[in-house]
């Protein structure tokens, strides 16, 4: 069971009556993973969660469907905060892989680094990284807007479909592989670009949009120190005259 | 999957609780390869000693009673070699003061069943097949003390579930090799140093990779040199831990799909699949943690 600050059976009405700040502790060296999800899907709108000990341990905080704030102190495993609908979850160490997998909608905070495949296929919402993402970030992303404030790996925003995918440090290889209509923005270096993926001109528009993304993550980086890019729109639909290039 | 959890103890301090920091790290990885395990333990007291040989053999039995086989070594070597043969859970260790050389033909000669699974005058291997607590309990990893440790989970992909077929290989002196993925091109590489003469123990892919490591290294290269040669032959997924009598080397394949993540006190270096099997080691709020580049190699010294 988790052992919680307040009884974890509340009512909505009844949580909502005697709760004027609704803050809840789970220690995980005593509760298992499993059911500090069940009191994270149970929990309303408004509370405030934190997680001690993670120990790295995985799929923490995942499918979260209401408006709460979970912090999570410490390292985390693979896939957490998997699924995110609403409200935000911060991480204070680091992430395994899969963060934010399929994340819909609400807003993810990695403090530290996050392994592969942060925010993979991510539909929605707004993942931030402080420090660096591993390689495959943004693979295959649908719509999230992904801010990393260190380097990224090789292989990100693969197939990238739609969404904002946001580098303030350095891209490794690949970058963009197969990109349909997502924008990455990069103000370091990018060590390759993936096939299909090129550079775009900044216009207004991108500088504004970038703008924006960076203030949601809490970064003071300048737009105009970023170079765009996005899809060529050669590869869109197979060509046998295009073969060589995938 | 696999799991591998290793350990390198700068702080001499540490080391008697080696076996215990690594029997920690490896219980958070054994659900990543539930089928067999094995361990490398360096310069733990009781298992090995300094001046002699130590082989480690696959089994508790032998076909042959311990004062038997001490006797015939005995005989075939001199008795100022003092060979000593005793049962660690399901190990046997072979020490003689010989040159390892010299001990691996007197083994061969007394027991030419024996599978040979560590050599050299730091080493002890031990592995077995069954759940990887199980195989750390029966040979008493948790006392152990040591310089270095290395360990194991295995989920077989490339060659059966058998001891022989668990991590780590060690092929050459004080070489321990563990691998997590699969090498796609290890029958091709296999084949050409069958033809230079090298000698298999097992079907297992890895094993080709430690052979291939073994090779280099006596052809001159250092440590660093033949894991980027090994980079350049061998195809396939790999995190790779390579532990050598007083270094240890960390390598992931250009694509990195398999995980690896380090963590770096004063103290020691720890290398593990997942963070989980590093969360309980001393001083882990303040080490340097970090994942591992892919394609590059990192080595450090005792």
């Amino acid at each position: 069971m988790v052992t919680l600050t307040a009884p974890e059976t509340l009512t909505p009405a009844a949580a909502q009556q005697i709760a004027v700040v609704d803050s809840f502790s789970v220690d995980l060296n005593d509760s298992p993973v499993r059911d500090l999800n069940q009191a994270l899907h149970n929990a309303i709108d408004g509370q405030v969660w934190t997680v001690a000990n993670p120990g790295g341990k995985h799929s923490l905080a995942v499918g979260i469907d209401a408006d709460i704030s979970v912090t999570i102190k410490g390292h985390a495993g693979y896939y957490a905060a998997g699924m995110h609908q609403k409200g935000e979850v911060t991480i204070t160490g680091n992430a395994g892989v899969g963060l934010a997998e399929n994340i819909m909608s609400g807003k993810v905070h990695v403090r530290g680094d996050t392994s592969q495949s942060a925010a993979a296929t991510g539909h929605g919402g707004l993942v931030v990284i402080d420090g660096n993402a591993g390689a495959r970030c943004g693979i295959s992303m649908k719509g999230v807007d992904i801010v990393v404030g260190g380097n990224i790996g090789h292989m990100s925003a693969f197939m990238a479909q739609a969404g904002r995918l946001v580098v303030c440090g350095d891209a490794g290889d690949a970058l963009g592989d197969s990109i349909y209509e997502a924008r990455i923005y990069v103000k370091g270096t990018v060590a390759s670009l993936g096939a299909d993926c090129i550079e775009k001109p900044m216009e207004a528009e991108h500088l504004e949009e970038l703008e924006g993304l960076l203030t949601a993550a809490g970064r003071t980086d300048n737009p105009a120190d970023f170079k765009r890019y996005g899809s060529a729109r050669n590869l869109y639909h197979f060509s046998v005259h295009n073969s060589a290039s995938y | 999957m696999c799991g591998i959890a290793a350990l390198q103890l700068r702080n001499p301090s540490l080391h008697p609780q080696m076996g215990s920091l690594l029997s920690s790290m490896m219980c958070q990885i054994v659900d990543r390869g539930p089928d067999s395990a094995g361990l490398a333990v360096y310069d733990t007291p009781g298992l090995v000693s300094e001046g002699t040989s130590t082989l480690s053999l696959l089994g508790k039995s032998q076909r042959l009673p311990l004062g038997e086989i001490a006797a015939s070594l005995e005989n075939l070597l001199s008795p100022s070699a003092a060979p000593d043969v005793r049962v660690v859970g399901d190990t046997t260790l072979v020490s003689a003061a010989v040159g390892t050389d010299l001990l691996v033909k007197a083994v061969r000669e007394t027991l030419p069943d024996s599978t040979i699974t560590g050599r050299g005058e730091h080493v002890a291997v031990m592995k077995s097949v069954g759940h990887p607590m199980d195989i750390a309990a029966e040979h008493g990893l948790e006392d152990m003390a040591g310089s270095q440790g290395l360990s194991h989970t295995r989920m077989a992909t490339e060659s059966a579930v058998t001891a022989g077929g668990s991590h780590p290989f060690s092929v050459a002196d004080d070489l321990c090799l563990v691998h997590n993925g699969s090498f796609s091109n290890h029958a091709t590489i296999r084949r050409e140093l069958k033809r230079e003469g090298v000698v298999f123990d097992s079907d297992n892919d890895t094993e080709v990779g430690a052979r291939y490591i073994a090779s280099r290294l006596q052809q001159g290269d250092d440590l660093e040199t033949a894991l980027t040669n090994l980079g350049k032959v061998f195809d396939g997924f790999y995190t790779l831990v390579v532990t050598t009598a007083d270094s240890m080397a960390v390598v992931r394949d250009p694509i990195a799909c398999k995980p690896a993540i380090i963590a770096e006190t004063d103290d020691y270096v720890a290398m593990a699949s997942e963070y989980r099997a590093l969360a309980s080691l001393p001083g882990i709020e303040t080490a340097r943690i970090f994942e591992p580049e892919p394609g590059k190699v990192y080595t450090w010294s005792l």
